[in-house]
């Protein structure tokens, strides 16, 4: 994450049509080498078909390309020093595991014992020791996506690509990848750039994000940057739950802003820490994230400020309870995310509450 | 009481379409030369007329070269163009599919004459490579119509995974596809071989008098003598045909399983 490492890629102003379908619309971005990156957008966003530039899948309209210093235009990807594991992990059906782990090596000029040996380096390193000889088709879905990952790592890429490769594993298994991913990227210090629509995945698995809506880049930084001052109101209803309620600007001065916030009334912000986006005409908006605020139960002194409100909605998940409430002098509800602690009651629909808060848990949109 | 209109009907139709084939056989192992019931009692005289016909054993001869010959040419055509149609998107793709798939559905017999002027007018003597020739044009259609699901039920990352892994395009060709496709290319052949084998207008307006299988039967009908032999060898085609069918069926399936893919439905 430190901006000492070198760049390994640099995208410059990259567009791509499709016919008339501007699917990428001036991507600028660099990623450092070593650096575990991530692509999120909701599917149609364009995230796939940049990391099909990386690949040499797809051509570029205009821009340039950039892969470890060099414009990669005209290298064809299998020149690339790029590897890919597939969504569908695209494991050759008709070869045994160990014949898809080796295939990169056909034409490597290292003996037949030699490549066998990084063959079962490769097994072994993403926990599939002693399966060379099984056929590939015969494997689960969780095998078959160390297969992919052990036959694109032995060709020590320079960066390899993964697109959406837990996609397609159940919650658990996804999960454990999850780690199992994080862990390998620390092993072999490959930058991994991978494609993802799901938030939770992005946030857990990477050092940087680029979120993207409709061909662009809305926001590149790290998991809790993004999560804690995201740029739109777009990126952050799409990392997480966030409330928004309607502000005024009243004034900006000594590196404050003094807003006049629905339900929350006069506040003053920090100019440098609380304020995001750039000006709109629609004027300006306060968000905060839903575990940022707190119920009052009963004896329960806020920390800060409290406001009062009233229950609408009452979703209860086991481990956390959901609530939809109406702050006074508001009109739309804000959800509150409240920790199920023992001898803590779960509130009833209707019933009043105060409210506990803090100014400097709030994010100003202007 | 509830006729059961559907089960009646279904079973009928069966019946219809099945009963002439199951008379050959029995009159092929029926001791009289004519054709009727009742039965005579058993004989294998027939087969063995038909195991010792000089004549038939040149058209079997020429059959099977023309079949084989057929059924590697098609297969061959069918590949490249299932594999253009599938892999490459381009303008000109519907209406060129059309046209290759076109005498699946035209009139045999006008191909066969169309045909027949084309070669007298430019000077090419009629001989088993005209028939060749007939043969493949319909029989590409077929072989066009099994490769192109065979070529569609592959994964298209398959492809970009082998070149990714530092192959080129023939080398992937040759390491990842053909391996996946060849259950479709062995069933398409098969079924190329089938077609050829029984076809007989163009077999008859192409041929140069050579005999072919098809063309033997039909100038044996006209003597009612042969008339048994005939039920004879037809009784061993029907067996080859459902064999070989069968066959293309199975290597069909197993082309899906190995692919993982789903059936969407073949020929059988």
């Amino acid at each position: 994450m430190t901006s000492a490492k070198p760049t390994m890629i640099e995208f410059k102003d990259v567009h791509k049509y499709y016919g008339d379908y501007h699917a990428l619309r001036g991507i600028t971005a660099t990623i450092q080498a070593g650096e575990f990156f991530s692509l999120l957008g909701p599917s149609g966003c364009g995230k796939t078909t940049l990391l099909r530039t990386i690949a040499g899948f797809e051509g570029i309209s205009s821009g340039v390309v950039l892969i470890d210093g060099k414009d990669v235009a005209a290298v064809p990807p299998n020149q690339r020093p790029t590897n890919m594991v597939f969504q569908s992990y695209a494991i050759f059906p008709h070869l045994t595991v160990a014949q898809n782990v080796g295939f990169g090596l056909r034409k490597d000029p290292r003996s037949a014992a030699d490549k066998a040996r990084a063959v079962d380096e490769a097994l072994a390193m993403v926990g599939l020791s002693g399966y060379g000889a099984r056929a590939a088709h015969a494997l689960s879905g969780g095998q078959r996506q160390r297969v992919a990952l052990a036959r694109a790592l032995i060709l020590k890429p320079k960066v390899l690509l993964l697109d959406e490769p837990l996609s397609a594993l159940d919650k658990k298994l996804r999960e454990n990848m999850q780690v199992e991913l994080i862990k390998l990227q620390r092993q072999v210090g490959i930058t991994f750039i991978l494609v993802t629509h799901d938030q939770e995945e992005a946030l857990v698995m990477s050092d940087r994000i680029a979120v993207m809506f409709e061909g662009q880049i809305a926001q590149l930084d790290s998991p809790e940057r993004l999560y804690r001052l995201p740029k739109t109101r777009a990126v952050a209803n799409f990392i997480g739950t966030m409330n928004f309620l309607s502000a005024q600007i009243l004034s900006e001065a000594g590196g404050m802003v003094e807003v006049e916030v629905q339900g929350f009334g006069r506040l003053q912000l920090d100019a440098e820490k609380q304020v995001t986006g750039a000006p709109t005409a629609t004027g300006a908006t306060i968000g905060f994230r839903p575990e940022t605020a707190t119920l009052l139960f009963d004896g329960q002194q806020a920390t800060d400020r409290e406001t009062m409100a009233t229950v609408e909605e009452v979703v209860y998940y086991g481990d956390m309870t959901y609530y939809d409430v109406l702050l006074d002098g508001t009109s739309a509800p804000v959800r509150l995310s409240m920790r199920n602690v023992f001898g803590r009651p779960v509130l009833d629909i209707g019933t009043r509450t105060r409210v506990g808060w803090s100014p400097g848990a709030l994010v100003l949109f202007r | 009481m509830k006729i059961p209109v559907l089960r009646i009907y279904t079973i009928g139709y069966l019946l219809f379409l099945y009963c002439p084939i199951l008379i050959l056989p029995i009159f092929a192992f029926n001791d009289s030369t004519a054709v009727a019931f009742p039965l005579q009692g058993f004989t294998t005289e027939w087969f063995q007329n038909v195991f010792h016909d000089a004549v038939l054993g040149k058209a079997l001869k020429n059959s099977l070269l023309v079949a084989a010959s057929t059924a590697v040419i098609s297969t061959f055509l069918g590949t490249l163009a299932a594999r253009a149609n599938t892999r490459y998107q381009f303008k000109a793709a519907g209406p060129l599919m059309g046209l290759i798939m076109l005498p699946m559905v035209l009139p045999e017999i006008i191909m066969a004459m169309a045909l027949l002027v084309v070669l007298l007018s430019i000077g090419i003597p009629l001989s088993l490579f005209t028939i060749i020739l007939g043969h493949v044009l319909v029989c590409t259609p077929f072989a066009v119509a099994i490769l192109t699901s065979a070529f569609q039920s592959l994964d298209k990352s398959l492809e970009e995974a082998a070149y990714d892994l530092g192959e080129g395009p023939f080398s992937t060709f040759r390491l990842i596809i053909l391996p996946l496709v060849m259950p479709g290319i062995i069933s398409a052949m098969l079924i190329c071989f089938t077609i050829s084998l029984d076809e007989f207008i163009i077999s008859n307006f192409l041929g140069s008098g050579e005999p072919l299988l098809s063309t033997f039967i039909y100038g044996q009908l006209r003597f009612p003598k042969n008339v048994p032999n005939i039920m004879a060898l037809g009784t061993i085609l029907v067996g080859v045909s459902i064999t070989l069918l069968a066959l293309a069926e199975f290597f069909r399936r197993r082309g899906l399983a190995r692919t993982g893919a789903k059936d969407s439905g073949g020929f059988l």
